[in-house]
């Protein structure tokens, strides 16, 4: 099959995934069995392009031109696939944890859950293939309305509050600051496209840093799903959705989503050399440095189990933004793979936390002591996610911070160094201590009538965990992919 | 300065404008409004019929021996503009007469209390309907 | 002569015709089906225009086969066009969406009359589009704006009345600030028709009169285009006035309230005279952003959603003048644009707020919680439009803040490109209340369970919601209409 048919698949699958869910509404094991089977062929479709696809030809899909010279088109490079993989292999382990997830914990409307799933899916997708800044836009925004209904799927007052708090900052940092900053971009180059190297040329030396500065800033503070404090506020909001949703969407594909964007403006809108030597971008790894610091030392402090896993997202999500920023090879490559490592390893964490909150009912950090004795597999796993987002081998994290590290150090600034690695010791703090605790701590009230979570969730979460080991051993293919994007 | 007597036509239309459009403001009677309004109306009828009078002008009919006639277009305009004027006061009428009906009041005070009031009240009902919901 | 040569009169003379045989009829029914019919042929012979207007050129007709400028010229070029389209494809669609609820809302011995007003509205309408004729526009504007008074004063609110009673008061000193501007004008030049005002102006654009013309114009198109601060009368008005109306006028009179002063400014005056010598730009920019900016934060705070709307309107005019303000030929390109996109957005959320006052009677937000599983379709096409009012792609919306935002950014004025974005997260905020209610709370105890619209009314409604995507992405028609536009009229000047 040729690239382009391929990408139009990827597209259209997840939307008629969506219609067969509605369809299949009333039976839910054919549902489930629809949404499972379209997953595993997302990514089966996906792997096909990873291999067939040229990116030095690459292929290109037009679907509409709304205005000259600005059209929604797809084309495939080699983050963007990246993007696509993590996304389409994630999306049916989701799927086989979510049917045990919802089943077991009797949520409503499961047939509108799926459907706005399968939607934001490929809404996803839609944002890993686009050819320029536009398309990326008109799915981002499709990715927040997609979500929407899942962030306020409870229903409840709260929930309803979330989801302003949602709509409100993704929907306002896109059409405020990165809608100006792409009209603004359009209006010097008269391009929106996705060029290696950059679109504004001549114009670097012309425009000069300050109105290049401008635009960067709107750009990566535009791109709220990036969750660069001071917008970060929506995610915490964003946990009130069930387990698989904040698994999938909010440790995996809206918030990559964000900082996939920000790679994407930094690679091909302006061009690693250009941002190396725009001054706005220290500031801006400044911003992300002290989010990784707050966000960890937020999440320190976090009683509620999800609530510490959103902001130690928030924290990660800001190494990629901060690698984007360092404008050199290094530090794009150890964003673009921390993406994996890190989706890999935080969706095994909200697998486990979901996992735990099924089986058990509690959702508090402190009532988790001693746990490790009646749920080990869950605990193992929740040891496994934790030490590949410290870090350490044998574990993918450890590759990805290793880029990072070297990035900061090819640009001599220590103190981003220095942050990097105290960030790693507070993740030691509030993530590993949860299983240490788990497994040698003695439970304050005695177990009853605990076992372990479903076994759907079981196989999911074992399969993510094995993940996080898989990459530390072989992270050539990965590397070696995200590698061309600088060639 | 030496022009203005020439203008006087102007200023007789300037003052009834005027004159009208303060009624129609200052005015809490609907009907009275109207009026206003109506003055406001006319004086730009008499503004145009003025501005058709050329000087030494003859009615623009046909005559022997005459050679400056009047413009008759402003005139005939005009015409369309007081059918549309009346129909404007009928307009209003109607409606004061249909007000008058609802409210049993044309004053402007009295209407605007009787909808705040009514406003009021549905407010509470709404206030009252949210505290249910969300108890 | 051919059919097809009297299509300039055809589009208007037609529903002007058949509002008196309206009332001949005289009964419900029958009337229904000819007002659409008259709507429907009306429709056809603008699409007909559209296609004859020559590039860059105007069709011109000759009333009674009297030459100008002695006699009453129609004038049809690509601007009067493209408005003839938008009032007419609006009207139709309204037609037929009416008959339901016209049944519901107006009280029986009413309906033949309320057809027959509507009709004189609309051909007002057209009239104003058509003509080539300075005073022409002040008749067809008193025959529309007449028959709107009416139309609103049947609205079952008593409130209609009164809101009617005021607008008639606002736009009757409107019209007749209007009447004095034309009447100066002809003093200067002793012409009505349109081409020769054009042609004689510039040579005595620094006299008094003409300036003072000028001025009265200007209050008197802003009056009737509800600009801020002139907008008093607009938002009760489209609040009571029956379901069909709101949106007929929304979609239609204030565009046409537009095209009046896109036409005497930029055309008449000359873009020059008007944007250069008069400081008529940075008058309408300013007010532009004012109006914007207040009027979307009351919107926000309004419980009737047709209230609310009504203030979405007003700031969408702002936008519009906005785009005048910038003086550019993109940013005219942009307010033209907008006043096409404007009308289908406005279009399609009044019809469906029309469908819910049919099912429901009220268009109080309370009432509104949980339609969204009672009503989808309904629902779905508010959203739709509401995405669109906020400017997501891709939907119209989005297009229209593109060209706005590029032509601000243009002239290098980025605070007013940020003043554009930041209504239009306004416009989230008011929108996504609506949304919430609907999808998210659940329908007060005892509450009235309403089925979904009748097939009728969804029909035109999701077909204005399917214009409002598909102009959004197939934007020839638009965006290449409103280009041509926008250059004639800065290029031309006169």
């Amino acid at each position: 099959m040729s690239a382009t048919l391929l990408m139009l698949l990827m597209l259209l699958l997840p939307l008629a995934t969506a219609l067969g869910v509605v369809v299949t509404g009333q039976s839910p094991n054919w549902r489930e069995t629809v949404t499972v089977v379209s997953g595993v062929l997302l990514f089966l479709l996906a792997a096909g392009l990873a291999m067939v696809v040229s990116f030095d030809e690459a292929p290109r899909l037009v679907l509409a031109e709304p205005v000259a010279g600005l059209a929604l088109a797809f084309s495939p490079e080699p983050l963007g696939v990246v993007f696509a993989l993590l996304a389409s292999f994630l999306w049916p382990v989701t799927s086989v944890y979510a049917i045990g997830y919802m089943r077991a914990h009797h949520e409503q409307n499961q047939t509108r859950f799926y459907t706005a799933f399968a939607l934001s899916i490929g809404a996803v997708m839609g944002i890993a293939l686009a050819a320029n800044m536009f398309t990326l836009f008109v799915f981002y925004e499709l990715l927040t309305v997609a979500t929407y209904p899942l962030v306020t799927h409870a229903g409840t007052a709260a929930a309803r509050r979330a989801g302003r708090v949602y709509l409100g900052l993704l929907m306002g940092t896109s059409i405020t600051f990165l809608l100006l900053a792409m009209i603004w971009t359009w209006h010097l180059t008269g391009t929106l496209e996705f060029t290696p190297g950059g679109v504004f040329g001549d114009l670097v030396g012309d425009v000069g840093g300050p109105v290049l500065g401008t635009l960067l800033v709107l750009y990566v503070i535009g791109t709220g799903k990036a969750a660069l404090m001071p917008f970060h506020r929506w995610l915490p909001a964003a946990m009130v959705a069930p387990t698989p949703v904040s698994a999938l969407l909010h440790a995996v594909a809206v918030v990559k989503a964000g900082v996939f964007t920000i790679l994407k403006v930094v690679v091909y809108l302006f061009g690693i050399d250009t941002v190396a030597k725009i001054a706005a971008a220290d500031w801006l790894a400044a911003l992300a440095a002290l989010t990784i610091l707050l966000g960890s030392l937020v999440a320190m402090t976090q009683d509620n189990l999800k609530a510490r896993l959103a902001y130690s997202t928030i924290s990660q999500l800001s190494y990629i933004v901060l690698g984007a920023m360092l404008g050199v090879a290094a530090g794009v490559v150890g964003g673009g793979m921390h993406m994996v490592m890190h989706g890999f390893g935080k969706i095994t964490l909200f697998f486990c936390a979901g996992a735990i909150l099924v089986a058990t009912h509690k959702t508090r950090v402190s009532e988790l002591d001693g746990l490790g004795r009646t749920m080990p597999w869950t605990m193992l796993a929740f040891l496994i996610g934790a030490l590949s987002i410290v870090g350490l081998p044998p574990f993918g994290g450890t590759w990805s911070k290793w880029w990072l590290v070297q990035g900061t150090l090819d640009t001599g600034a220590w103190m981003l160094t220095a942050v990097l690695l105290i960030s790693s010791l507070l993740n030691i703090l509030y993530l590993v201590v949860i299983p240490a605790r788990g497994f040698f701590v003695a439970p304050t009230t005695p177990a009853t009538g605990i076992r372990e979570a479903p076994w759907p969730s079981l196989l999911a979460i074992g399969i993510t965990a094995l993940g996080c080991i898989f990459l530390f051993f072989w992270p050539d293919a990965l590397f070696r992919m995200i590698d061309e994007v600088l060639q | 300065m030496s022009q203005l007597p020439g203008l006087y036509n102007n200023f007789i239309v300037i003052f009834l404008m005027m004159a009208g459009f303060y009624v129609v403001i200052s005015q809490g009677n609907l009907v009275k409004k109207l009026v206003g309004l109506s003055l406001f109306q006319t004086s730009v009828f008499i503004f145009y019929i003025s501005m058709g009078k050329i000087a030494d002008g003859h009615a623009p009919i046909l005559t022997e021996g005459v050679r400056i006639y009047s413009n008759p277009l402003p005139h005939v305009l005009i015409l369309t503009a007081i059918v549309v004027g009346v129909a404007t006061t009928a307009l209003g009428l109607a409606l004061v007469v249909r007000i008058q009906e609802a409210y049993g009041s044309v004053e402007e005070e009295s209407i605007q209390a009787q909808d705040d009031a009514a406003e009021r009240a549905h407010n509470d009902a709404d206030d009252a309907a949210r505290r249910s919901m969300d108890a | 002569m051919s059919l097809l040569a009297h299509l300039p009169v055809l589009v208007v003379i037609v529903p002007l015709m058949a509002a008196p045989l309206c009332v001949l009829v005289d009964r419900a029914q029958p009337v229904w089906l000819l007002a659409l019919g008259a709507a429907l042929l009306s429709f056809l012979c603008a699409i007909g225009l559209l296609l004859q207007v020559p590039e860059g050129g105007a069709i011109s007709y000759h009333l009674g086969g009297w030459e100008p400028p002695w006699g009453i010229e129609y004038r049809i070029d690509r601007l009067a066009a493209l408005m003839l389209l938008i009032v007419s494809a609006m009207a139709t669609l309204v037609m037929l969406f009416a008959r339901r609820s016209v049944e519901r809302e107006i009280p029986a011995e009413r309906v033949v009359l309320f057809y027959a007003a509507f009709l004189l509205a609309f051909a007002g309408l057209l009239g104003i589009v058509a003509t080539g004729d300075a005073f022409n526009v002040f008749v067809f504007l008193e025959i529309s704006s007449l028959a709107s008074y009416a139309l609103i004063s049947m609205g079952r609110d008593r409130r209609a009345l009164n809101a009617a009673f005021q607008y008639l008061i606002m736009g009757t000193i409107g019209a007749t600030f209007i009447l004095i501007g034309i009447g100066l004008l002809y003093m200067m030049t002793g012409t009505l028709n349109m081409q020769d005002l054009a042609a004689r102006l510039p040579e005595m654009a620094d006299t008094r009169t003409v300036r003072a013309g000028f001025a009265f114009l200007s209050v008197g198109i802003s009056l009737k285009l509800a600009l801020f601060p002139l907008h008093l009368w607009l938002p009760n008005a489209y609040a009571y006035a029956p379901s069909i109306v709101s949106a007929f006028l929304a979609a239609t009179a204030t565009k046409v309230a537009l095209y009046i002063m896109l036409r005497f400014m930029l055309d008449i005056f000359g873009a020059d005279f008007a944007l250069k010598q008069m400081p008529f730009d940075t008058i309408l920019l300013v007010l532009g952003i004012l109006g914007i900016l207040s009027a979307s934060l009351v919107a926000i705070y309004q419980t009737n959603v047709k209230r609310m709307l009504a203030y979405s309107s007003i700031a969408q005019i702002g936008y519009m003048v906005l785009g005048i303000g910038l003086a550019t030929t993109l940013g005219i390109t942009a307010s033209v644009l907008h006043l096409f996109n404007h009308a289908l957005m406005k279009g399609t959320l009044f019809l469906a707020l029309g469908a819910l006052a049919y099912r429901l009677g009220s268009v109080n937000l309370r009432d509104f919680a949980g339609l969204g599983w009672r009503m989808p379709w309904t629902m779905g096409a508010i959203v739709v439009g509401g995405l669109s009012l906020i400017g997501v792609p891709p939907t119209v919306g989005f297009i229209s803040k593109w060209y706005l935002v590029l032509a601000a950014l243009e002239r290098g004025w980025w605070p007013v490109a940020l003043v554009i974005l930041v209504g239009s997260l306004m416009a989230l905020i008011y929108v996504w209340r609506l949304v919430e209610v609907a999808y998210l709370r659940a329908p007060a105890e005892g509450a009235v369970v309403p089925r979904e619209a009748p097939l009728s009314m969804l029909v035109p409604i999701w077909l204005l919601a399917g214009a409002n995507i598909y102009f959004g992405v197939a934007t020839d028609l638009s965006v290449g209409s409103a280009r041509e536009i926008a250059q004639l009229l800065m290029g031309g000047g006169g």
